[in-house]
């Protein structure tokens, strides 16, 4: 059954029953493999991407759930994200494969909260699980990101 | 050659296949004057560049370092480049990294004889084995421009990739890379006075990765897409050691994308045209296991079977015996001395790697070729070419990425590569097969840490040290099973009471170990033994200094006196020094010391009970490592591993009912979140000695040090791992 999506505004159609998980028509089908599976059941948010610019889990999103809603890929992120730029900076992966979902997470929070509270972090965060025990970096490299923007809401992507 | 195990093929093995097989295990023995490096390499493509296998320099002038130690999170090829490019004096920001191949003879762990990645070995195997690579090269384009110039080679520098003339003089490495081509390398290149390096030690040698991994550029296995490419799904035994009896593929069949459906020795695989059909296709398979020798106890039972044979209430059966690990001094201990008693229990664990094992398979049709996350390339060649039949040096590994391993690729049965082998060579025809396990199948697939049962009775002497030390350990055998595993005593169950400092300051010492099989597969996690004896030793230590009245650090240092052990106590200071005053109100500090893998790591962690759970603010951290290559991705791993330690004392727990695995995915197995993260901060200490490994010495420290906190604030021991047992 051919669906449309909306996905890093472009427009792909696709063949896959509406109940298949958006995380297995990225990768397996449309190869944007930047969104990783991790547990499928939306405990980790290794496959975070942004429905209409709110982070969810793609592996909990079925395509028949996109009628109109614009997706964000980390491969949609417009140039170096400040976060990408700030994740760099601080050396934060270590083996990465979470790392795509922890940024997505990130941009949201900062796309509503420009200058986000520990608190705010730590909500924000708490769905991404990290194996290699990156927290320490991946906070504080929002906090080094969120120091260079403007006040003001910004875009999520 | 041992028992055939699971994931190996059924079948008797070929003449051939055994004549590998007995060499690579048992040293090859059976072939003399060939090495098991050797043998393995047979087959191998053998041509490198120039500048041997690790370096290759373009006529662009780019520098790329060829890493035979696999990435996975380590940050081992940030700090093997940078041997190289010190001693090449490369410019560092344009060195890139790419992952070698799998070739036995050439790419062997000098620590291990073969090619793999394991005991936090990767920088200390290679050191000075890159920085000759480095210095070698070096030597070469010093002579190519000495010859090109007519000056002597004593006059010439290299900085930054460039090579210079005091007369004005210079040129690229890309102006000269042809002809340093043609010089003869020097067999033994002078090395750098380390005292004189500007790279290593330095803050600049960072990640080489983080860029391509903070956009979802790096590839992992997970991310392969071939032309054709069938994704593949097995159903398992839900208990270890069963075997399927019989399976019903038809409504599997029907799932629209699913293309065969056969029983692997391992299973029942379900091969598809996508992930999502593999995963319908293996969830509306109907399987009847036979658990003739499968595992049916529950971990209570199992753990309660430990208990009885520490105590002496149960006597050990079959080939089960006790071994002595310590025996020193004789005599019994002093009268009226006090008595200390404790037992400790840990779990079963799972590694959980954020990246669920996989692999991709291309077998037949004159192709054995294997691309995924290799930790040991040398095992997995071997047990693929026993299942296809091939010399183990013409499998073809590209070694990718891996997302996480802490021990778990590192696996000398090859499981899930033998699995993804078997469904790739019933396919044929070198048709790509992607072996996909779900979060389910990782987390319920064994080889775990193992459980793990310590009772330890000391008797304190007059002054309140340890006059007689009693120590019984009962645990499921890593080794046991393994080609280098050979039957002698199993260190890694017994590492860290062995040799412990604490155990030399006693004089009478009767240290036992009893390693009871069970069908449910163990392997080492993330710091092996270490993971619980850090855990017992340093925990006891804290309880030995409060039955004797002394303070905990004090008393630690008392016997690091005794036991002559001044680097314990070295670092110990340093972290003593960091962490300065007593922290603010509310705050409780615990403190844990232990070597492994040749490094030492002391920390102070800041502890307080919230709703009846340890939280865990800072904590100190203060290594000796030797050599620091790459401060930043020690610092890295102290943090990472804290967090991974933490993860596992605070919430990590694999639990059998009736032998069924009960924790499927993250919602049972609960590891450590952003919100129970620590504040780590790393303080290394400066040292003249050759780099030692950073990957695993900082897992096991915190566990200890958070229980030491806990009891100076409850007064309670802690006597089982994980601290927080509630969902």
């Amino acid at each position: 059954m051919a669906k449309t999506l909306d996905i890093n505004g472009k427009s792909y159609s696709v063949e896959a029953a509406p109940d298949t998980p958006l995380l297995w028509v990225l990768r397996d089908e449309l190869g944007l493999t930047g969104a990783k599976y991790g547990c499928g059941v939306g405990q980790c948010g290794a496959c975070t991407v942004h429905l209409n610019g709110v982070a969810v889990r793609s592996c909990q999103t079925p395509i028949a759930a996109l009628d109109g809603v614009k997706v964000t890929t980390i491969e949609g992120l417009e140039g170096l994200h400040p976060l990408q730029a700030a994740w760099v900076e601080a050396d934060v992966p270590q083996c990465g494969y979470c790392q795509s979902g922890q940024i997505m997470s990130a941009a949201a929070l900062l796309a509503r909260t420009p200058k986000p509270t520990d608190a705010d972090i730590t909500d924000a965060m708490n769905g991404n699980i990290c194996r290699c025990g990156c927290y320490q970096r991946i906070r504080a490299a929002i906090k080094a990101a969120a120091a260079k923007a403007p006040a003001s809401a910004t875009a999520a992507a | 050659m041992n028992a055939p195990v699971k994931g190996f093929s059924p079948t008797r093995p070929s003449r051939r296949e055994m004549l590998v097989i007995s060499a690579a295990t048992a040293g090859g023995a059976l072939l003399v004057g060939c090495s098991p490096a050797n043998l393995l390499s047979i087959g191998a493509d053998d041509h490198f560049g120039p500048f041997g296998p690790f370096l290759r320099i373009e006529p662009d002038g780019a520098v790329t370092v060829v890493s035979k130690h696999i990435e996975f999170g380590q940050g081992n090829h940030a700090g093997l480049a940078a041997m190289v490019a010190e001693e090449l004096d490369a410019d560092w920001d344009k060195v890139k990294v790419v992952q070698a191949p799998a070739n036995t003879k050439v790419y062997a762990n000098l620590g291990m004889g073969f090619q793999g990645t394991g005991g936090s070995s990767a920088i200390a195997n290679s050191w000075p084995q890159l920085r000759n690579v480095g210095a070698a090269t070096r030597a070469m384009f010093v002579t190519a421009a000495a010859d090109r110039w007519k000056v002597p080679a004593g006059e010439i520098t290299v900085k930054n990739s460039v090579v210079s003339h005091s007369s004005g003089k210079s040129a690229t490495f890309g102006e000269l890379v042809a002809d340093a081509a043609k010089v003869a390398p020097p067999k033994d290149p002078t090395l750098k006075d380390p005292k004189t390096f500007t790279l290593i030690g330095t803050d600049r040698v960072r990640r080489k990765d983080a860029a391509a991994k903070s956009r979802g550029q790096a590839r992992f296995t997970q991310d392969v897409h071939m032309p054709n490419m069938l994704v593949a799904m097995v159903a398992h035994s839900p208990r270890f050691g069963g075997k399927v009896k019989s399976f019903d593929a038809s409504a599997a069949k029907k799932v629209p994308g699913v293309v065969d459906v056969f029983q692997i020795p391992t299973g029942v695989a379900v091969v598809a045209n996508n992930t999502w059909a593999a995963h319908q296709g293996r969830d509306t398979l109907k399987v009847e296991w036979n658990d003739d020798k499968a595992e049916t106890r529950s971990t209570d039972a199992i753990l309660a079977s430990y208990h009885a044979l520490a105590s002496g209430q149960a006597q050990p059966s079959g080939e089960m015996k006790w071994q002595t690990f310590d025996s020193h001094g004789a005599g019994a201990p002093p009268q009226g001395g006090k008595v200390v008693e404790a037992g400790f229990d840990f779990p079963y664990l799972a590694h959980a790697a954020m990246e669920p094992m996989n692999c991709v398979a291309e077998i037949g049709g004159g192709k054995n070729k294997l691309t995924f996350g290799s930790q040991i390339p040398s095992m997995d060649q071997l047990n693929t070419g026993m299942i296809v039949g091939a010399l183990p040096g013409s499998v073809q590994i590209e070694t990718l990425f891996a997302g996480g391993s802490y021990g778990r690729r590192a696996n000398f049965k090859s499981d899930y590569v033998s699995e993804c082998v078997h469904v790739a060579k019933h396919v044929g025809g070198g048709r790509p097969v992607k072996l996909v396990w779900t979060r389910e199948d990782d987390m319920t697939g064994g080889y775990y840490r193992p459980m793990v049962h310590h009772a330890v009775k000391v008797t304190l002497d007059a002054d309140g040290f340890p006059a007689a030390w009693c120590h019984r350990i009962v645990t499921q055998s890593i080794m046991k099973g393994s080609p280098i595993g050979g039957g002698k005593l199993d260190e890694s169950a017994v590492e860290g009471v062995m040799g412990s400092p604490y155990l030399k300051a006693t004089p009478v010492v009767d240290g036992q170990v009893i390693l009871p099989d069970s069908p449910v597969t163990v392997l080492w996690w993330r710091s092996v033994g270490a993971t619980h004896s850090a855990f017992v030793m340093e925990h006891m230590v804290d309880q030995l200094a409060r039955a004797a009245g002394k303070d905990p650090v004090e008393y630690r240092k008392a016997l690091y006196a005794k036991a002559g052990d001044s680097r314990r106590l070295a670092v110990l200071n340093l972290a003593l020094d960091k962490a300065g005053p007593a922290p603010a109100d509310g705050w409780t500090r615990g403190v844990a010391v232990h070597e492994c893998f040749n490094t030492v790591v002391a920390q102070i962690a800041e502890v307080k009970l919230v709703d009846g759970a340890p939280k865990v603010g800072r904590v100190v951290t203060a290594v000796d490592c030797g050599i620091a290559v790459s401060p930043d991705q020690i610092a890295a791993q102290m943090e990472g591993g804290t967090c991974f330690g933490l993860s596992a004392a605070m919430f990590g727990r694999i639990t059998l009912k009736d032998g069924v695995v009960e924790q499927k995915n993250f919602d049972g197995y609960r590891v450590l979140r952003m919100t129970e993260a620590p504040t780590v901060e790393t303080y290394i200490l400066p040292s003249r000695a050759k780099p030692s490994g950073v990957g695993e010495p900082g897992t096991p420290v915190i566990g200890p040090a958070v229980a030491n906190a806990l009891l100076a604030i409850t007064g309670k021991p802690t006597r089982s791992l994980p601290f927080v047992t509630s969902a």
